[in-house]
C-alpha cells in the first residue's frame, strides 16, 4: 500500500510516534535500526510481562511499518497468538475444534494446529487503551477515506491528549465531509470531559443539533455527573435540541418510507388508472400483468447472468412489450366482447388471472424465484447521521414519477392519447369521426398492461417474485384508483402517495397489518362519503 | 298451498327440490342401512362431501338473490359465510372443554399457546348452541346492514360496490390472520370434538348434519322464492334494470337493497355455520379473494336470477373441483379460469338458460311435428 | 349538486327569510297540497350552474292546477334541468321551488317528491323491461312503498280494476302479459305515461313524449295527453312544433335558462324574440 502522507502531517505524526518511542525507550533498551526494533518488538510481544508488551506496542506503532496497524488491530481483537514451536506470531481463526493459522505479518496460510500448539497473547485494560490510541493514530493517517472514517469513529470522544492532537491536525487536512464530521464530533465530545467549565460549554455548543447518537450519549453521560448548573442547563437545552432534530429526521424518514410505499402503490395502480380509469374496464388480471413483468425481469437476468447491473435496462422495455402484448391478447380475445358489461368483465378477467398464475406455476415454478438486485441499487444515500435513504427505494420512487409523467405526456400530448380520450368520452362520436375504436381499445389496454409489466420490473426489486404476487396488489391498486377518482391520473398519483404515507404513519402504533386494515376501512368509508373519489370528474356528463 | 304459490312457474325449482328430497331420503339409507362393501353403499366421506356441497348451494342461492335479482355483485359473501362459520367454530371450540392438547378447562388450545389467561369478552356465551347460531346469523347480518346502509345510501353501485365488498373481505382476511384477534390466527379453529353432545366423527352425526343442510337449503330456497315472487322481488328486479326509474316511482331503493342484502348475508352466515362442523375447520383462507369471486361463478354457471340454477352451479363446480384436484391438481385452476371466461362469454344465462332454451325449442318443435303429420 | 354545495352565506340568508318557515318547524308527513290560488307549481328566481355554465338563470315559472302546459326551447335552454330541479334530482344554487303554496320541493328527496304526486316521464323511455306491462303498472301504483308492506303486498280487486282502467287509457289492454322489453318504442312511451298515471299524480312532467314516434303514434299520444287535462296538471317538454300546436293551449319558451316568452301558440310564434332565437341571429 503506497503511503503518501503530506509533509507537515507526517511531521506531526512522526513526532507523536517519537514521543511514544521515548516512553518505550525509558522502559526497555532501545534497539539500533528501526527494522531491528520492529522485529525485536515482535518478539517482545510474546513476553509474559505486560510492561514489556506495552513497550513493544509503542515500538511497533512508531516503526512506520505498513503492517503495524493490522498487527495491532489483531492484537486488540484478541486474534494474535504465538506458535510454541517457533515463537512465530500467527493470526488464529477457530475451525472445527482446531485453529486455522495465518502468518501475522504477510497473512499467508499456515494450515491448522491444535489448541495446545499456540498461545494467545494476553492484553490488559491499560494495553487496550494504549492499543486503541496507537491504532487510531496509525489509521487516521491512512489515504483511504473509509479507513480514516472507521478510525475517526473508533476514537469518538477519546479524551487522550495525544489522540486529540492527532484529530485536530487531521481536521485541518481532511476533505472527506463525513470524516470531518466525526472528527469535529470527537473533539466536542472530548471537550465535555474537560475540567474547565467554558471548554465544557464550548463542547455542548458544538454538539447542539448534532444527529450522531454519540452526541446524545455524550450529553447524557455529562448530565449524569455534571454539577455546574450553567453547564447542566446548556446541556439540557442542547439535548432537547438534538431530540427535536432527531424526531424531525425520524418524521422525514417515515415520510420517505411512506412515499416509497406510495410509489409502489402508484406503480401498481397506474396501469389500472388507464384500463379502469380511462377505459372503464375492470381488469382483475392486472396483478398478473405485474407478475408477468417481474418474471420477465427474472428471465432477462437468467439470459444475461454476467450483466446483472444492466439487466434492468433490458428488462424494462422487455416487460413493457411482453405484458403489453399479453394485454392486447386479453383485450382482443375476451374483453372486447364484454364492453358495457363491467360485472362480467370482472369475472372473465379474474378467470384469466387464475390461468396466468397457473401458467407460471406449471412452466416456471410454484416457488418464488430469486431476482437479483443490480449493485447500483444496493446501499443507501446518507443524508445525515440520522437519515439514510435506501437507493433501491429512492430509484423506485423516481422511476414511479417518471412512468407517471411519461403516461401523462402520452395521454395529453400524443395522437394516441387524444384518440383514447375521445373514445373514453364518446365512443360513437369518436367512431363517426374516423377513430378506429377497436384499435384504440386494444392499444390503450396494451398500454395499461405494458405499464403494469414495467411496474413488475420495479416491484421485483423490492418484493418476492412468485405466482401469487399479483394477488397482493390487485385490491390495493383498485383502492388507489377508486380513492383518487376514476379517470384522473393525478388523482391516482396523489391517492397512491397519500395512502402510502398514511400506512407508514400508522405502522408504529398499529403494526403493519392493522395499519393496512385501517387504511382499507378508511377508504371504504371515504367512498361512501365521496363516491367519486378525491378528484371526481365533474359536470353534467358525470352527473348520471 | 303457500308452497304451490311459491313454486308455480318454477319447474327448475320443483325439479331441484324433488331431487333434493330424493337425495335426503336415499343417502341416509344407503349410508346407514346398506352394509359397507355393497356397491350401493354410500361412504360417510361422500355424505360429508354432499353435505358440504349443500351448504355451498345455500351460499350460492344467497349470492344469486342479490346478484341475480338485485344486480349487486357482492364479493363479500365469502366473508359473511366465513363469519357464520367462525361463530359456529367458536361454539365447537368451547365444546372441546378440557380435551384439548393443553387440557385447559375453558381456554382453547391456541389461547393457551399464546399465554392468554382468560377468555376474551367476545368468546363469552359461545358455549351455548343457540347463542352461537344466533351470532352466526346476526354478525353477518349486522356487518351487511352497516356496510349496506353506508354504501346504498351514498349510491355506491356496480363495480364500485363489488370492489368495496372485495376490500371489506380482504380487510377481514388480514384481520383474522392476526393472532391478536383471538380467532386462532393462521390456523383458524379446528380439532372439533362434538356438537350438541354428538360425536362429530360418528356416522349418524354426519347424517344429521347432512339432513340439516338439506332442510336448511330447502327452507332457504323457499324463503328466497317468497321474496322474488313478491312485489318486493319485482321491485328488486326493477332496481336491477332501471334503478333511477324505480326511485322516481317512489320506492326507497336504498331500503330495498339494504333489506335484501342483509337477508342474503344472514343466509350466507347460516350456510357457513352448517359448513364448519362438516369440514371440521375454519380459517382465514375462507375470506380469500379467490373464494369470494369463485362463488359468484357458481351462480353464473348455474344461471343468474333462477335460484335453482345457483344450486346446480354450486354442486357442479364443487364436484368438478373435488374430481379435478384429486385427478389433475395442476389442471384445476386452468379449468376454473377457463370456466370464468367461457361462461361469461358464451353462456350468459348459465345452465338454467340452456334448459329453458331447450324447453322452448322443444315446445316450438312439437306443434310443428304435429302439423307435419296432419298435412300429408 | 347537493345542498351542501350552496354557499353557506346564501344558505343562512335563505333560512332567515321572513316569509319562510324553518324546515324543522313543519313536519314532512302531513304536507298538504295547497292550490287555493289555482297555481300548483311555483318556480321563482332559480339558478343552477355546472362548472360555470349557467344552465338555469333566474327562472320564474308557474303552472296552474289542471293545466296542460307545453315548454319549448332550443337545446341547452334548461328544459331538462328544470325538470331535474322539480323532481329533486338536481339542487339549485339559489331560488325557490314549491308545490302548491306550502310545500318546499328543495327540501325533499326524489322519492318524497314522487310520493307527493309529481310524476316524471323521461326523455328516453325507461320501463322495466323484464316485467310484463301489467307488472310495470302494478309497481308504479300508488300505495305504501316501504319494504315490508311491499314484501307482503297483494293486489285487491279494486287495484286490479284501476290497473285495467289505465291499461285502457294508454291502449295496451291486449298486451298486459307481454314483457315490456318487447314493446315498440311508442308503446313504451305510453306505458311510461300509464305508470305515471298509476301514481295518481297531481302534476305530470312529460319530457319529449313523441321523439322517434310515427305520425299515428303521435296522434294517439296527443289524444292521450289531452284526455288527462283537467284531472291532472301536465307539463310537456317537446321539440316537435306540430305536436305542440296540436295539444297546446299555453306555451312557455325557455332560452338560456330563463323564460323568453309565454302565451298561446300563435302569440309565441309571432314573438320577434322567439323567432330570432329559433331562426338564428
Amino acid at each position: 500500500m503506497p503511503t503518501r502522507i503530506p509533509l507537515h502531517r507526517g511531521i506531526w505524526i512522526s513526532s507523536l510516534l517519537v514521543l511514544l518511542c521515548l516512553f518505550a525507550v525509558t522502559r526497555v533498551s532501545a534497539e539500533g535500526s528501526e527494522t531491528v526494533s520492529f522485529e525485536a518488538a515482535l518478539i517482545d510481544l510474546s513476553d509474559p510481562s505486560f510492561a514489556v508488551k506495552q513497550a513493544a506496542v509503542d515500538v511497533i506503532a512508531a516503526s512506520g511499518d505498513p503492517r503495524a496497524a493490522a498487527l495491532l488491530q489483531a492484537l486488540a481483537a484478541g486474534q494474535l497468538y504465538v506458535r510454541d514451536a517457533d515463537r512465530a506470531l500467527v493470526l488464529v481463526s477457530p475451525s472445527a475444534g482446531d485453529y486455522r493459522l495465518r502468518d501475522a505479518l504477510d497473512g499467508s496460510e499456515l494450515g491448522e494446529a491444535s489448541r495446545r500448539e499456540v498461545k494467545k497473547i494476553a492484553i490488559n485494560n491499560r494495553m487496550r487503551t494504549q492499543l486503541r490510541t496507537a491504532i487510531a493514530a496509525l489509521t487516521l493517517a491512512s489515504p483511504d477515506p473509509a479507513v480514516r472514517l472507521r478510525a475517526a469513529q473508533q476514537m469518538l470522544g477519546d479524551p487522550n491528549p495525544l489522540v486529540i492532537q492527532a484529530i485536530r491536525d487531521q481536521l485541518e487536512e481532511e476533505e472527506n465531509r463525513q470524516v470531518r464530521d466525526y472528527l469535529t464530533l470527537s473533539l466536542a465530545l472530548a471537550d465535555l470531559q474537560d475540567p474547565a467549565t467554558e471548554i465544557r460549554l464550548r463542547g455542548i455548543d458544538r454538539l447542539s443539533g448534532s444527529l450522531y447518537p454519540a452526541a446524545r450519549n455524550g450529553l447524557n453521560r455529562l448530565l449524569s455527573a455534571e454539577t455546574d448548573p450553567e453547564v447542566r442547563d446548556a446541556a439540557e437545552r442542547a439535548r432537547t435540541h438534538i431530540e427535536r432534530m432527531r424526531s424531525l429526521n425520524e418524521a422525514a424518514e417515515t415520510l420517505f418510507f411512506g412515499l416509497s410505499l406510495g410509489s409502489v402503490l402508484v406503480l401498481a395502480a397506474i396501469g389500472l388508472a388507464i384500463t379502469f380509469g380511462v377505459m372503464g374496464v375492470i381488469n382483475m388480471a392486472h396483478g398478473e400483468l405485474i407478475m408477468i413483468g417481474a418474471y420477465t425481469t427474472y428471465l432477462v437476468q437468467q439470459a444475461m447472468p454476467h450483466w446483472i447491473d444492466y439487466s434492468l435496462f433490458v428488462a424494462i422495455p422487455a416487460a413493457f412489450i411482453v405484458a403489453g402484448l399479453m394485454g392486447i391478447l386479453i383485450e382482443r380475445t375476451v374483453i372486447r366482447f364484454l364492453y358495457g358489461r363491467p360485472l362480467e368483465t370482472l369475472l372473465a378477467t379474474f378467470g384469466i388471472s387464475l390461468i396466468l398464475q397457473q401458467l407460471v406455476r406449471t412452466t416456471i415454478s410454484a416457488q418464488n424465484v430469486a431476482v437479483q438486485n443490480p449493485s447500483w441499487m444496493s446501499g443507501s444515500l446518507q443524508i445525515n447521521p440520522a437519515l439514510a435513504l435506501t437507493y433501491s427505494r429512492l430509484y423506485i420512487l423516481i422511476f414511479a414519477l417518471l412512468v407517471f409523467f411519461a403516461l401523462l405526456v402520452i395521454l395529453k400530448r400524443t395522437a394516441l392519447g387524444l384518440q383514447v380520450r375521445a373514445v373514453a368520452q364518446n365512443r360513437a362520436m369518436a367512431r363517426s369521426m374516423g377513430v378506429r375504436s377497436g384499435r384504440v381499445d386494444a392499444l390503450t389496454f396494451g398500454l395499461g398492461a405494458g405499464v403494469a409489466g414495467v411496474a413488475g420490473v420495479a416491484l421485483s426489486q423490492l418484493t418476492n417474485v412468485g405466482p401469487n404476487m399479483g394477488q397482493a396488489y390487485i385490491i390495493d391498486s383498485f383502492m388507489v384508483v377508486v380513492f383518487g377518482g376514476v379517470g384522473n391520473l393525478w388523482g391516482t398519483l396523489v391517492a397512491g402517495l397519500t395512502l402510502g404515507v398514511a400506512n407508514k404513519l400508522m405502522e408504529p402504533w398499529a403494526g403493519a397489518v392493522l395499519a393496512k386494515i385501517l387504511v382499507l376501512v378508511f377508504i371504504i368509508l371515504f367512498i361512501q362519503k365521496r363516491p367519486r373519489g378525491l378528484f371526481p370528474q365533474r359536470g353534467r356528463a358525470a352527473d348520471g | 298451498m303457500v308452497l304451490g304459490r311459491l313454486l308455480r312457474d318454477d319447474r327448475g325449482g320443483q325439479a331441484m327440490l324433488a331431487v333434493l328430497l330424493l337425495v335426503a331420503v336415499l343417502v341416509p339409507i344407503l349410508n346407514l342401512v346398506v352394509p359397507e362393501g355393497n356397491p350401493w353403499h354410500v361412504s360417510t366421506y361422500t355424505v360429508t362431501l354432499l353435505g358440504k356441497y349443500l351448504t355451498y348451494a345455500l351460499l350460492a342461492v344467497a349470492v344469486d338473490l342479490v346478484w341475480g335479482y338485485l344486480g349487486i355483485l357482492s364479493l363479500g359473501h365469502a366473508a359473511f359465510f366465513g363469519l357464520g362459520g367462525y361463530a359456529m367454530g367458536m361454539y365447537l371450540m368451547r365444546q372441546i372443554g378440557d380435551r384439548g392438547v393443553y387440557g385447559h378447562p375453558v381456554l382453547p388450545d391456541f389461547m393457551v399457546f399464546l399465554n392468554w389467561t382468560e377468555l376474551p369478552w367476545f368468546w363469552q356465551g359461545f358455549d351455548m348452541f343457540w347463542f352461537a347460531v344466533l351470532m352466526a346469523i346476526l354478525v353477518p347480518g349486522v356487518l351487511a346492514f352497516v356496510f349496506g346502509y353506508l354504501a346504498f345510501r351514498s349510491r355506491v353501485t356496480g363495480v364500485y360496490l363489488s370492489i368495496m365488498t372485495q376490500a371489506l373481505t380482504y380487510a377481514l382476511m388480514l384481520a383474522f390472520f392476526r393472532n391478536e384477534m383471538g380467532f386462532g390466527g393462521n390456523n383458524g379453529l379446528t380439532d372439533f370434538k362434538d356438537i350438541l353432545g354428538f360425536d362429530l366423527t360418528n356416522d349418524t352425526t354426519r347424517i344429521g348434519l347432512f339432513l340439516a343442510s338439506a332442510l336448511t337449503l330447502a327452507l332457504g330456497y323457499l324463503a328466497c322464492r317468497f321474496i322474488v315472487t313478491s312485489r318486493l322481488g319485482r321491485v328488486a328486479v326493477a332496481i336491477r334494470d332501471a334503478e333511477a326509474r324505480t326511485r322516481f316511482i317512489g320506492y326507497r331503493v336504498d331500503h330495498v337493497k339494504l333489506a335484501i342484502f342483509t337477508f342474503s348475508a344472514m343466509l350466507a352466515g347460516i350456510a357457513g355455520a352448517l359448513y364448519v362442523p362438516q369440514v371440521g375447520i375454519i380459517n382465514p383462507g375462507e375470506f380469500s379473494p379467490l373464494n369470494s369471486i369463485e362463488l359468484v361463478i357458481w351462480v353464473a354457471i348455474g344461471g343468474r336470477a333462477t335460484l335453482y340454477g345457483a344450486v346446480i352451479g354450486a354442486v357442479l363446480v364443487n364436484y368438478g373441483k373435488t374430481y379435478f384436484t384429486g385427478a389433475f391438481p395442476e389442471a384445476w385452476l386452468f379449468a376454473l379460469g377457463a370456466l370464468f371466461v367461457l361462461v361469461t362469454l358464451f353462456l350468459p344465462k348459465g345452465i338454467a338458460g340452456l334448459f329453458s332454451q331447450a324447453v322452448t325449442w322443444w315446445r316450438v318443435r312439437r306443434p310443428r311435428e304435429r302439423t307435419a303429420r296432419v298435412t300429408p | 349538486m347537493n345542498p351542501a354545495a350552496r354557499k353557506p352565506v346564501e344558505q343562512l340568508r335563505e333560512s332567515m327569510r321572513r316569509d319562510r318557515q324553518w324546515r324543522f318547524m313543519y313536519s314532512t308527513l302531513d304536507l298538504e297540497l295547497d292550490v287555493s290560488q289555482g297555481v300548483i307549481l311555483y318556480l321563482e328566481g332559480l339558478h343552477v350552474s355546472f362548472d360555470g355554465f349557467k344552465a338555469i338563470n333566474d327562472l320564474n315559472f308557474y303552472v296552474n292546477a289542471g293545466e296542460l302546459r307545453c315548454v319549448i326551447g332550443p337545446n341547452g335552454a334548461g328544459k331538462t334541468t328544470m325538470m331535474d330541479i322539480i323532481t329533486g334530482k338536481t339542487r339549485p344554487d339559489g331560488g325557490t321551488a314549491s308545490f302548491g303554496r306550502s310545500i318546499d320541493l328543495l327540501q325533499l328527496s326524489e322519492p318524497e317528491i314522487a310520493a307527493l304526486g309529481i310524476g316524471r316521464k323521461f326523455q328516453k323511455p325507461t320501463v322495466f323491461e323484464s316485467h310484463t306491462v301489467f307488472q310495470n303498472l302494478e309497481l308504479a301504483m300508488a300505495g305504501d312503498k316501504r319494504v315490508f308492506p311491499t314484501l307482503f303486498a297483494r293486489l285487491t280487486g279494486e287495484q286490479r280494476d284501476r290497473i285495467h282502467e289505465v291499461l285502457t287509457t294508454i291502449g295496451l289492454q291486449e298486451l298486459l302479459d307481454q314483457d315490456a322489453g318487447a314493446l315498440s318504442h311508442g308503446q313504451k312511451q305510453w306505458l311510461e305515461i300509464g305508470m305515471l298515471l298509476m301514481q295518481d299524480p297531481q302534476l305530470l312532467l312529460v319530457d319529449e313524449p313523441v321523439a322517434g314516434m310515427t305520425h299515428q303514434e303521435m296522434d294517439r299520444t296527443a289524444e292521450l295527453l289531452l284526455s288527462l287535462e283537467g284531472r291532472h296538471s301536465v307539463v310537456v317538454v317537446e321539440h316537435d312544433m306540430d305536436f305542440v300546436r296540436s295539444i297546446a293551449k299555453r306555451v312557455t319558451v325557455l332560452h338560456q335558462g330563463a323564460v323568453l316568452a309565454e302565451g298561446s301558440m300563435d302569440e309565441v310564434q309571432n314573438d320577434p324574440r322567439v323567432i330570432e332565437v329559433y331562426l338564428g341571429e
